[in-house]
């Protein structure tokens, strides 16, 4: 505020007026705002609807407990078989694979980078990792199934080209970035009182890490594997060009198999007639895939509330 | 100063120097804790009573750039706490210490006041459950969390958990028990509790106080220490340094002149 003399204050009709316009412009501000916000608001109900009302002929023609307990995935051939469990336990163990290698490693660079790191290495690690994030899938896909998968073979010889585990892997390889750097964050606000509290008791560096800032940290390291498991569900060209794609009910990541978001793809590419019951599939799917994605998004939710951080 | 009726040290500083990087933040500190004493530092924000305090448990080893000349000794095996062939971790395990803002620890009441003997290697349920209980009717706390035991710990008030900090530094049995203004985040009745505690702690262990209250110095404490700009200005008795004290900065400083 500027001081004034007595002469200089608006009088106080003046300065009502110029409220009155500046609730105006707050309230186009607002309506700028909330239409941002309704933007994306609109785009997830407008996919949920599309998902819902394609399925919904879907399951006109094929019912639920088909749908579900089914044993084969064969929605192009003749005798068409409608089971999903097919495309979801591909897509779950990938996911196992990729978070066995995402989470323990996201954490450990994470603790590493939190609590023992000097800032110099910090500064320069995090970037780097951090961009590791932004390689491309297609680019690892390729390194899956041109390196990663020899590599394999030299270990397992019975080892197929196409494989979830490769390619889980290398999707786990792909996530730790993301995992590491959320749990990072939630790790370094954790704040230094309680850090020099497990000092003075005596407390070793990793003692305090593992018992004292982890703990603390729980609701952001929840949140960050989350993201991880949503990102591992919902992976495709990793999984596409090294998994293989044939639809095969497996629980075994050395076989090749085909998951919920590479059949997508695969069937997306192919010109399936409007309406019929393959293009139905496509939707099927991906609602089964929303679901997934959002029963983990719930429970990261519930994990968040639960662990709040009430340092 | 008196010669006779002085009780045994328990520590003593010689000498002592501290700089953060190249900023000298202590200068020549010399002065002695007495055993089973309280011993209060007083003086303006920044005169470095803080970081003096923290010298005794090493705090200032987990920063980078801090450097430690002269000497704390400790005793009664005479350890100069400050010499880099000590171990900050052996020394914080003699040393306990309470912060200014309570910080228990996320985990249950009794996990907290667990946690050093827990890190010192003690397993024994017994064992455990014996010392938190008795560390817990040390700090006055005991009665009121006896039956929540396994409740988190920052669920409880700002006086309580500060009790229960105080708890878990006493579980160890420290031999000097540091309190960085311990009330300055408390209303006047847990402060008071708080007070009375340290009165009552006396008994057990030696205890070296910052604090920002005059009264509170007065009231708790048998010796003081005034310090000003890196400096100890005076050091005496408690009620001599507040009755007549022979510097005129201190005297200054109690009659609210100045700080």
């Amino acid at each position: 505020m500027t001081a004034h003399n007595a002469s200089d204050l608006p009088r106080i009709s003046d300065r009502l007026a110029k409220n009155a316009l500046r609730n105006v412009s707050e309230r186009i501000i607002e309506a700028i705002l909330f239409a941002a916000a309704a933007v994306s608001v609109l785009t997830t109900i407008g996919i949920v609807y599309v998902l819902v009302s394609e399925s919904i002929h879907f399951f006109a023609q094929v019912s639920i407990v088909d749908f579900l307990t089914d044993t084969q995935w064969t929605p192009l051939f003749d005798d068409a078989h409608f089971g999903i469990m097919v495309l979801v336990s591909g897509t779950l163990v990938s996911s196992f694979v990729a978070l066995a290698v995402a989470i323990p490693m996201g954490t450990i660079i994470a603790i590493y980078l939190s609590e023992f790191a000097n800032p110099k290495v910090r500064e320069i690690a995090k970037p780097v990792l951090e961009l590791l994030g932004g390689i491309p899938t297609i680019v690892f896909g390729y390194f899956a199934l041109l390196i990663v998968t020899p590599v394999l073979q030299k270990i397992f010889p019975e080892l197929p080209g196409f494989s979830l585990l490769s390619a889980g892997l290398v999707m786990g390889i792909m996530i730790v970035p993301y995992v590491a750097s959320l749990s990072e964050d939630a790790m370094r606000a954790v704040p230094m009182s309680l850090r020099e509290g497990a000092f003075a008791m005596g407390s070793t560096r990793l003692y305090t890490a593992l018992h004292v800032v982890v703990p603390a940290a729980f609701s952001g390291l929840a949140a960050s594997y989350i993201l991880g498991i949503s990102r591992a569900v919902g992976e495709t060209m990793i999984l596409a060009v090294a998994a293989g794609m044939q639809p095969n009910l497996t629980w075994n990541p050395m076989e090749p198999a085909a998951t919920i978001t590479s059949y997508i793809v695969q069937v997306a590419l192919g010109d399936l007639p409007h309406g019929s019951i393959g293009y139905q599939t496509i939707f099927a799917a991906g609602l089964t895939l929303l679901l997934i994605t959002l029963c983990f998004n719930i429970l990261g939710q519930w994990l968040r509330r639960k662990f709040r951080e009430n340092y | 100063m008196q010669i006779h009726d002085k009780p045994a040290l328990k520590a003593e500083a010689r000498s002592f120097n501290f700089f953060y990087g190249e900023v000298q933040a202590l200068k020549n500190i010399n002065m002695p804790i007495y055993d089973k004493k309280v011993t209060a530092l007083i003086g303006p924000s920044g005169c470095g009573k803080s970081t003096y305090l923290r010298s005794f448990n090493r705090m200032h080893d987990l920063y980078p750039g801090n450097r430690y000349e002269g000497e704390i000794r400790f005793h009664p095996d005479n350890t100069n706490l400050l010499s880099p062939e000590v171990d900050p971790i052996e020394v914080r395990m003699r040393v306990g210490m309470v912060f200014q803002k309570p910080n228990p620890f996320p985990k249950t009441i009794y996990e907290n006041v667990a946690y050093g003997l827990r890190v010192r290697g003690e397993r024994n349920k017994r064992v455990l459950d014996d010392k938190v209980e008795h560390a817990l009717k040390g700090a006055a706390i005991w009665g009121e969390v006896k039956d929540r035991l396994q409740d988190l710990a920052p669920n409880l008030s700002g006086g309580q958990q500060q009790r229960l900090c105080i708890a878990r530094a006493l579980a160890t049995d420290p031999e000097l028990l540091l309190f960085d203004e311990p009330t300055s985040a408390l209303d006047p009745i847990a402060t008071g509790a708080i007070e009375e505690l340290v009165h009552e702690l006396k008994k057990r262990v030696t205890i070296l106080i910052v604090t920002h209250n005059m009264q509170q110095a007065a009231r708790v404490s048998d010796y003081t220490a005034y310090m000003y700009l890196g400096e100890m200005i005076e050091f005496g008795k408690t009620d001599e340094i507040f009755i007549k004290p022979q510097d005129k900065r201190t005297e200054d400083y109690i009659t609210g002149r100045h700080g």
